[in-house]
């Protein structure tokens, strides 16, 4: 099993406290994951321990047989929540996604055709090359959580994991940037999205990972993305090193 | 082409040009990372505390130039470092803590001054005079926009990505602590190899008002980084034209000729200046209109 994202009893704190306990799952390059829990739940914490922003405490997270440790460099690309970024930034969407190939073309490198080639096929892949000449901020909401999908194509990284993409999409924005993840899915990628609004959670991926704290389930969203496990996942007390009200 | 040509025959003026030159350039260069990463009020700040730095160098060692650096360098790093450190170790959020340091340490540099050795006006640090520019003011202009030039060019990708998306940057693998701490040593570099010319007060004018002119014409960054620069240095040598003329001080007369571009920028911006944003509003509406549509 090669083509594998692995976490072995994994903990990570968030502000010296713990909020991910000895988690330990499997994934599948090309598969659509949401990352499923309440608030508070350690999504965020766990995506940025994979991406390497989070040191691991305890355990180890693998991919192809190789541990991560610390920033992976080109393999992830870590796509954080739409609100951090400031859009009046002077970039053009496809400046946006040229930065994708910033890993790979270190400091002085010129950037290639190859490199632009990559960035065309990006575009073209999440729909934007009509686009491409943009400011950032002259995008809608969708639009906008595509092209930093794109980026991360450009980067060619294995690993993508979005921090809560579909938030503040409508129908139209969210389906098309489902499509834009599936062929993510298609090109035999593995991609992880924290994802709030368990009614789409069917139509959008076809793994879940369900966590509160801790493993609650994991697996295809067929068998796992049932009544009981919800319930547990929501109902459940978890140990996180203070006391907090569950609204 | 007389009166453009006058002034340059004496070696005042000559010495004052190349040094409009190299300044204007650094400071408007490293001004496009300044604007995009919003630390105008930092520098602000920074400017200000180099006055103790200035005061305690001008006791101890006179007024040579090395010294005035290296004390101006110290002081602003000092206050950069003691804001971040305040802001890591107390609920005082990091503008305040620097914004704290840096009025005590203007406090200090003007109390200290009184007691510089040589005799010092307090005019000449806040507002600098390019017409008293020495050969070693040059060398250090010029070794410091060699130093600036060549690390911003060097790590312009990663410090773009940084500024944008730390967590990004650092996922990674980029050193965004370490890149973010090389911007502020360079924006303290450069005011400080701008003090002959405009002094501590004037130097973010040079720092901030080419790139934010720009940062209104143009959507690239590239355009803003190279951009600045040139704008730094034009305006700064028709500034030097303008005091020679109109007999004002270069520091002021650099500053307001390169707000007046600036204030023409705002107003007259093709895309982002406020007229013609106000005659396009039905066009951007309708095109919006468009979008949603479909």
């Amino acid at each position: 099993m090669s083509h594998q994202l692995v976490l072995e009893d994994v903990t990570v704190s968030y502000n010296r406290i713990p909020a991910v306990h000895h988690l330990t799952a499997d994934f599948q390059c090309g598969s659509c994951i949401a990352l499923l829990g309440p608030n508070g739940a350690g999504k965020t914490t766990l995506l940025k321990a994979i991406a390497g922003l989070l040191p691991v405490e305890t355990g180890r997270i693998e991919f192809r047989g190789h541990e991560l440790d610390g920033p992976a460099g080109r393999a992830i690309a870590y796509v954080p929540q739409r609100e951090a970024v400031d859009w009046d930034f002077p970039i053009t969407v496809r400046g946006l996604v040229e930065m994708g190939r910033y890993p790979s073309l270190g400091k002085w490198k010129k950037f290639s055709p190859g490199d632009a080639s990559a960035v065309a096929e990006a575009l073209e892949i999440c729909d934007l090359s009509d686009l491409a000449d943009r400011q950032i901020s002259a995008l809608s909401g969708g639009q906008q959580q595509r092209a930093f999908l794109a980026r991360a194509w450009a980067q060619q990284a294995d690993i993508y994991l979005l921090d809560e993409p579909f938030t503040g999409l409508d129908r139209n924005a969210s389906e098309a940037f489902a499509v834009a993840m599936r062929r993510l899915r298609d090109a035999g990628k593995l991609i992880m999205a924290s994802h709030h609004d368990l009614k789409s959670v069917e139509a959008l991926f076809d793994h879940i990972l369900l966590i509160n704290g801790e493993l609650v389930a994991c697996g295809p969203t067929a068998e796992t993305f049932t009544k009981e496990n919800l319930d547990r996942a929501y109902t459940m007390h978890v140990f996180s090193g203070h006391s907090h009200d569950h609204a | 082409m007389t009166w453009l040509l006058e002034p340059f025959q004496y070696e005042f003026m000559q010495r004052a040009l190349l040094a409009c030159v190299l300044i204007g350039f650094t400071n408007g260069f490293l001004g496009a990372f300044v604007v995009i990463r919003r630390l105008a009020l930092m520098a602000d700040a920074l400017s200000h505390s180099l006055l103790p730095g200035l005061a305690v160098s001008a006791i101890l060692v006179g007024l040579s130039p090395a010294g005035l650096l290296l004390g101006g360098l110290l002081a602003a790093v000092f206050v950069a470092l003691g804001g971040h450190v305040i802001s890591r170790s107390s609920r005082v959020k990091e503008e305040t803590a620097i914004a704290a340091l840096y009025i005590i340490a203007f406090a200090i540099g003007i109390a200290l001054i009184k007691y510089a050795g040589v005799k010092v006006s307090l005019d000449h640090f806040l507002f600098g005079n390019i017409l008293g520019v020495g050969d070693s003011d040059l060398w250090t202009s010029y070794a410091i926009t060699c130093f600036a030039l060549i690390l911003l060019v060097a790590f312009q990708r990663p410090l773009l990505l940084a500024i944008f998306e730390a967590s990004v940057a650092r996922s990674q693998g980029v050193a965004v602590g370490g890149l973010l701490g090389m911007l502020i040593l360079l924006i303290v570099l450069a005011m400080v190899s701008s003090l002959q010319a405009v002094g501590v007060l004037l130097s973010l004018g040079l720092l901030i008002l080419p790139a934010a002119t720009i940062y209104l014409l143009s959507d690239s960054f590239d355009t803003m980084l190279w951009g600045g620069g040139a704008l730094g240095m034009f305006g700064a040598v028709v500034g030097l034209i303008f005091s020679f003329w109109a007999n004002i001080p270069s520091g002021p007369a650099i500053v307001l000729i390169l707000g007046a571009i600036f204030l023409l920028a705002y107003f007259f911006s093709p895309r982002y200046g406020i007229f013609s944003r106000y005659f396009q509003r039905r066009h951007l509406h309708e095109e919006s209109l468009e979008r949603w549509k479909k």
